[in-house]
């Protein structure tokens, strides 16, 4: 992907989020469309940017609204850019903002454009409660109904039962198995220990608590003053636990499994509200502006498997593949993002990165490698740090290449694994 | 005198060459299209040539219906032209005026061949009383359609049929409303009132009143009668003479207390619309015509009408002399300090689409001001002056931020921090080592010279002064502040920027005080002396707001800040001497730390929730007669106060602050409510004559020497026995 043939490169130019807030927090009053519209009107105007050089915008949700299913040209209908720009939601569960980076770098790539914003937004705090199916039948029978009386004939087929509304759940459409449950298989088949797993999470809340202390991570987050009231400030992201210990992690009961199981809410990541946004440029276009560009993006690929069997071991799948797109080996990283569902699932990723099984799976001989611990996550995870579905791929791409330019690193993996067991991988460059 | 263009059938008629006339299929269609105007007026050869359409109309046997159109994007009819206006000498020319209008619009509306009124854009004035004497009325679904009768904002009422046609169509309390305030009416809410007949896209405007003309030709459809359906409120208030004589009792009574009985029109009005009720629409035209005649020639109209043609000339000035070089579109903007001032021209900018970089030195302060912001802007919403869409994208234009990120790309930045060099300094220092080269920075400080902030500045010739009023968006006022060194590009920037924003733009040179607050600061001090004399604060305040200003001063006072008002005092006393030295009242209001309306404690009271209540008795005890207080007679209250404003007002010209008599008129009128009816400081002088403000004030000097010592300009105009304003003609 570095080129593709015809000399062009994208950039990576800018890229920020708002905090991530637990759902039901300080952005319960707000959607995933004016969380998503906050941050892209920062990352316009904190870049100074050129509303009209703009020629698509490309954003990512999971659970998307029912009043504005394509929250992107919702985004993109912000007052700070002109009508004009086409824009595109797209979905591919949590890595639905890589999704959103890829698509917007390869119509960059093809010269379909030269500025590009990519994202994603999510607020769970907000997500539809559906009606079921007995009462959303005779709500529809009755608006068809010719009279007065049919009408409320097919309204008093109504039952108690029908009233309960259904509250969508973070399951497997094909298996109805929910996410815990997969990463409590996971855990099991990948023999995971819940100490390993307590340890891990311990370790991400550590690493993100201090790099909120030390303002590493304040370098990609904006403050968010929130509407309508104004009289809170978020500045930081809420879920991090700088207190918490290993006696506590330890207290916790299983969620997904009560009698064998190992996954806790503390080793998971959290019901997150939040979005973040990136803004991608062809290197010309950025030169051109007089942009200096953080990164270049070397390769990316995503991959899959029977959500059946390992639903998070897409990454094991995708990151062979975009090493060998970027020309590149593990050894050649400098610093690794992965994002963190559940501990026993980067745990098991990073097994299956060590393993020939795994490796000959995606079609290569040799195991992609044992990730460096010092150059994993080093400023903590989503289990930390937050998981909004749809945002995270952004963020752990800022997340990425700002400290990777921080310590002068020369590339970067990330890796994001996705329900219906998908899996991303991307490498990017330095730009110096 | 007709000209046929024989290609498309289209007749342009007469003297105005405003009205062209095509057939279609038995349909008349005028179309008015005022040459060389931007909108369309009513003039003496426009209702000439319309007199003649008529005859035409009437005569011609194959035209069954008429649509009336304007040729304009935005306006219908605009109204009369207001320059014919000033030729009117007589109250009996007025009338006469009034009765020609009339017998005009009564023969439109008995025309054989229906006209139906097809309305895109701005309907106002005698355009309304057109379209309200024509058969069907079809108004546009479009933001500038607007309907209106304004003429009391002139100091008339309106003249061609309006006080008697607008309550038989919307009823005579939508009508008293319309007609006493004056105010637009959208064409959503028209449609509502039985104003409008038909709300249509632009697109069809056209054929939908070709098509009903056709309609009520043939007599398929009949004329419009207004508004259909009564309420039970209609039904007690307005269809009974009991109900009527509640309605108009409120209407006299409001009336009188919002004008504290300086404004002759809105009285007169209610007469004219009451004698429709009691003596029939014959009678209640010729009152109608009868009191426009004598409005027509009361001061008030005239000092109104000065404000008008002063305003409609601030719209062409560039703001710099000779030839202007274009201004900088602002499309981003800096505003530095989130306290009310700082919120409320986020505010208004963003109301004109501008990217607002909103900046403070924390969080917590931001927040305050976008709350600030949210609340000028959801005030709109409530009052649906905006939709939600509009509302949402308006706020997402203010970014607020505790550093000066996003300050590379704004063209221009105003300075709206503390009133305190030292950190203007420091934040002009700051803001520039971030802004392009070529951006603008306007301080919006309301005393601090201009040149003294600039010394701080690279770029000295980008720097001058913006001084916004309080609340930013509902005051009409915007001084501009240059100095020797400020670059033209850089004041005609900020005066585009001004108009955008809807101000009433003036241009001042630099100097302590400026121009507004040099003579208010004039003005407040005298009213300070009048206490240290005895004077009650209420006396004090009455006595101006009979005079006609909005608020007396001493509230005033409390809103502004005694503080900020004592430091004003200060600056100015340093620059002007004796005459503007602090009255002891003041000085010790200041010592006893009160500030006003912000610190909860000044010379009035005020309850937990803002609320203003009376006198806060214990104030008397730091002023120096106590709570001895003495009858001061209010016109001795209103002399010494407002010649104090007129004299420093004249010095201000004398010194070249101001560019000219008109800037100042505006400026007193629209930023400090120096009683519209007046004219202004200068049209004050011009009708009191110089020689007279002459005499007064040395009447005051001679007990008070030296600070009411007549301004020299003053002198020599009353040697040259010369006038501000010429007596004749356009005044500007």
């Amino acid at each position: 992907m570095a080129t593709m043939g015809n000399g062009r490169r994208v950039a990576i130019v800018a890229g920020l989020r708002t905090p991530f807030a637990k759902s039901g927090t300080v952005f319960r009053s707000l959607t995933a469309q004016e969380l998503g519209k906050l941050v892209v009107a920062e990352l316009v105007q904190r870049t100074n940017l050129d509303p009209d050089a703009v020629e698509t915008l490309v954003f990512g949700t999971v659970v998307p609204s029912v009043l504005a299913p394509n929250i992107a040209r919702e985004v993109s209908l912000l007052s700070l850019l002109p009508k004009g720009i086409p824009a595109v939601t797209v979905s591919r569960a949590c890595a639905s903002a890589n999704q959103a980076i890829t698509d917007a770098a390869d119509q960059i790539l093809l010269g379909h454009a030269d500025v590009a914003i990519a994202g994603g937004a999510e607020s769970l705090s907000n997500v539809p409660i559906l009606h079921s199916r007995g009462f959303a039948d005779a709500v529809v029978a009755a608006s068809r109904a010719k009279s007065a009386p049919k009408r409320l004939g097919a309204l008093a087929r109504i039952r108690p039962r029908d009233l309960v509304p259904v509250t969508p759940a973070i399951a497997e459409p094909s298996t109805g198995e929910t996410m815990g449950q997969s990463a409590e298989k996971m855990a099991k088949i990948n023999h995971i220990a819940r100490e390993e797993q307590d340890q891990f999470a311990l370790r991400s809340h550590r690493l993100a608590a201090a790099g909120t202390q030390d303002g590493r991570l304040a370098a990609e987050i904006m403050a968010v003053y929130v509407p309508p009231k104004f009289d809170t400030v978020a500045t930081t992201d809420n879920g991090i636990r700088t207190d918490t210990t290993h006696e506590q992690m330890q207290a916790l009961k299983p969620v997904f499994d009560r009698r064998y199981g190992t996954v806790t809410a503390g080793n998971s990541s959290p019901l997150t509200d939040g979005a973040a946004a990136v803004l991608l440029m062809s290197e010309e276009a950025a030169r051109s502006a007089g942009y200096a560009p953080l990164a270049y993006i070397k390769s990316y690929a995503y991959a899959a498997l029977d959500p059946g069997e390992q639903l998070l071991m897409g990454p094991v799948l995708a990151t062979p593949v975009a090493l060998d797109r970027a020309g590149l080996t593990l050894k050649e990283i400098d610093l690794v993002e992965m994002h963190e569902a559940f501990a026993a699932q980067v745990l098991s990723n990073l097994q299956g990165f060590e393993s020939r099984e795994w490796a000959q799976r995606a079609g290569y001989l040799h195991p992609v490698g044992e990730v460096d611990r010092a150059r994993l996550n080093v400023m903590g995870g989503s289990i930390a740090i937050g998981h909004p579905f749809g945002a995270t791929g952004a963020r752990i791409t800022m997340t990425l290449i700002n400290e990777l330019r921080r310590r002068g690193g020369q590339f970067g993996l990330m890796t994001v694994c996705a329900a219906g067991g998908m899996g991303f991988a991307m490498v990017v460059e330095n730009a110096g | 005198m007709t000209v046929t263009t024989p290609a498309r059938g289209v007749e342009v008629a007469g003297k105005s060459g405003a009205m062209s006339l095509e057939v279609e299929d038995g349909v008349a269609i005028i179309t008015m299209d005022l040459p060389n105007e931007p909108v369309n007026k009513l003039n003496q050869a426009v209702k000439d040539d319309f007199i003649d359409l008529m005859r035409r109309l009437d005569g011609d046997a194959s035209i069954q219906a008429a649509v009336l159109i304007s040729g304009k994007p935005d306006t219908f009819i605009a109204g009369a032209d207001i320059e014919e206006f000033l030729e009117v000498k007589t109250a009996e020319d007025a009338e006469r005026l009034s009765l020609d209008g009339q017998s005009l619009l009564d023969r439109l509306e008995q025309l054989r061949t229906p006209v139906v009124a097809a309305i895109h854009g701005a309907c106002l004035g005698g355009g309304l009383e057109t379209a309200m004497a024509c058969a069907w009325r079809i108004g546009t679904d479009y933001p500038k359609t607007v309907l209106a009768l304004p003429e009391v904002m002139l100091g008339l009422i309106p003249g061609a049929g309006g006080t008697q046609r607008l309550p038989a169509l919307v009823g005579l309390r939508n009508a008293l409303d319309m007609i006493l305030t004056g105010r637009n009416v959208r064409a959503k809410k028209a449609l509502q009132m039985g104003l409008l007949d038909e709300l249509v896209h632009p697109s069809i405007l056209r054929d939908t009143a070709v098509k009903r003309a056709r309609e009520i030709g043939r007599g398929e459809k009949k004329r419009s009668v207004g508004r259909r359906e009564l309420t039970m409120a209609d039904l007690a208030l307005e269809k009974n003479p009991a109900g009527r004589a509640i309605v108009f009792r409120q209407a006299r009574e409001k009336v009188r207390k919002q004008t504290q009985g300086n404004y002759p029109a809105p009285p007169a009005a209610i007469d004219a619309v009451a004698a429709g009720y009691s003596l029939g629409r014959e009678g209640g035209l010729s009152e109608e015509a009868r009191l426009f005649g004598q409005m027509a020639v009361t001061a008030e109209s005239r000092e109104l009408i000065f404000l008008f043609f002063a305003t409609s000339s601030l719209k062409k000035d560039t703001g710099v002399t000779g030839p202007a070089p274009s201004p900088r579109e602002v499309r981003r903007m800096g505003v530095l300090g989130t306290g009310f001032m700082g919120a409320g021209i986020a505010a208004v900018s963003a109301m004109q689409g501008i990217a607002v970089r909103f900046k403070d030195v924390d969080h917590d302060r931001v927040a305050k001001g976008l709350k600030s912001v949210y609340d000028v802007l959801s005030d709109r919403l409530r009052k649906r002056q905006i939709t939600r869409t509009q509302f949402d994208d308006q706020m997402a234009l203010v970014g607020g931020t505790v550093d000066y990120s996003g300050f590379r790309g704004v063209d221009l930045t105003i300075e709206a921090v503390f009133e305190d060099l030292a950190l203007k300094h420091r934040v002009l220092k700051e803001a520039e080592a971030e802004m392009p080269v070529r951006a603008v920075y306007a301080s919006n400080t309301s005393s601090i010279p201009i040149s003294r902030i600039a010394e701080a500045s690279k770029r000295p010739e980008r720097v001058l002064g913006m001084h916004f009023f309080s609340p930013v968006h509902k005051m009409p006022l915007l001084e501009i502040i240059v100095t020797p060194i400020t670059a033209p590009e850089v004041t005609v920037t900020a005066v585009a920027l001004g108009k955008r924003l809807g101000k009433h733009v003036i241009v001042v040179n630099d100097a302590p005080g400026f121009y507004t607050t040099r003579i208010l600061a004039a003005y407040m001090n005298e009213a300070g002396r009048l206490l240290d004399e005895g004077a009650s604060i209420e006396a004090v305040d009455r006595a101006l707001l009979e005079f006609g200003f909005p608020v007396g001063p001493i509230t005033l006072l409390d809103e502004v800040g005694i503080d900020v008002g004592g430091k004003i005092a200060g600056v100015l006393a340093d620059a002007f001497g004796e005459r503007f030295a602090s009255s002891e009242s003041m000085q010790r209001v200041i010592a006893a730390g009160r500030t006003g309306r912000k610190g909860g404690k000044g010379f009035f009271l005020y309850g937990k929730d803002g609320k203003k209540g009376g006198v806060d008795q214990s104030i008397y005890e730091f002023l120096p007669t106590g709570t001895a207080r003495a009858d001061v007679h209010p016109e001795e209250i209103q002399d010494r106060t407002v010649l104090a404003m007129v004299n420093e007002a004249v010095r201000c010209l004398e010194e070249g602050v101001l560019r000219s008599p008109r800037d100042g008129d505006v400026g007193a009128v629209f930023g400090l409510g120096f009683p519209p009816f007046r004219g202004g400081p200068f049209r004050y002088v011009d009708v009191h004559s110089p020689e007279m403000v002459i005499r007064r004030l040395e009447a005051l000097n001679s007990r008070f020497a030296p600070r009411f010592v007549p301004a020299a300009l003053l002198v020599e105009m009353a040697e040259r026995r010369r006038r501000f304003y010429p007596l004749e003609g356009r005044p500007v």
